[in-house]
């Protein structure tokens, strides 16, 4: 309950917050709840991927490109004021209604029971016997992505 | 715990996310938005993985498979755009999307 109010509250700060580094370390703060999350939904591997995967190289990676930008001068500006409400009123408007679609829906409860299944040792001989195919094909994945972003951010 | 009470986290936290898509107009901001959607679909899968693998219907280390390969694939995604971003900065010397609406005429 606890973790699902940081990860909210923080979620708002990265909307609301004017500075761009601020709103990156509230970014940082969700991702640690929803970590926290995975480890109450039995997903160990999970969550330490996640921590190391976005808070430790997605979002150094945004600060760095911030940092690249010298973003501290005011390039923001709001203009259009009734813009900002529009979206606010949509966003909410699109909450309400998923929340009313799913509110009657009827799910089973989780159980609190503690299996293993999340642990490195069953999905890592998960990975490479049942889906080696689709890690191969993902490393191709990465390749093929590091070549277009050095070629993309090639000075020509 | 019920899985409404995930289904409801994921539900606030995307909608958080398209409100500050609609709402910013920073680039970067944008994008981080964006991650935050993704990974609220994230939970809920995994959530769901954790509902069926009580009831026996699915293997959950398969589904939590599905979500590490999301997440595989999100990490490039990443690459790819900050990089498109810090072109478009190099461009136009600006991450703000107004000026980004020469396709328009």
């Amino acid at each position: 309950m606890v973790l699902s109010l940081v990860a909210l509250v923080s979620a708002l700060g990265v909307v609301l917050s004017k500075n761009p580094v601020s709103s990156v370390l509230c970014l940082i703060v969700t991702f640690f709840a929803i970590a926290g999350h995975y480890i109450m939904l039995n997903a160990q591997f999970l969550a330490v991927v996640h921590i190391i995967v976005y808070a430790g190289a997605i979002m150094v990676l945004f600060l760095y490109v911030m940092m690249l930008m010298n973003l501290d001068a005011d390039i923001e500006p709001q203009k259009r004021n009734w813009l900002k409400y529009a979206g606010a009123v949509s966003g909410g408007a699109l909450l309400v209604v998923l929340v009313a679609a799913l509110r009657d829906a009827s799910v089973p409860a989780l159980s609190e029971s503690s299996v293993e299944i999340g642990l490195i040792h069953n999905l890592g001989k998960l990975l490479f016997t049942q889906y080696v195919v689709p890690f191969e094909i993902s490393s191709i994945l990465f390749l093929s992505a590091m070549v277009g972003a050095v070629v993309i951010g090639k000075k020509d | 715990m019920p899985v409404q009470y995930y289904i409801f986290l994921s539900i606030a936290l995307f909608c958080i996310g398209v409100m500050g898509v609609l709402m910013r107009r920073n680039a970067i901001i944008i994008f981080m938005c964006i991650e935050l959607m993704l990974n609220a679909v994230n939970l809920l899968l995994v959530a769901f993985s954790k509902m069926w693998a009580d009831a026996g219907k699915v293997d959950a280390g398969s589904a939590q498979l599905f979500v590490f390969f999301i997440m595989v694939v999100a990490a490039a995604e990443v690459a790819v755009g900050l990089a498109i971003i810090t072109m478009v900065y190099r461009n136009t010397h600006s991450v703000d999307i107004n000026i980004l609406n020469r396709l328009k005429n």
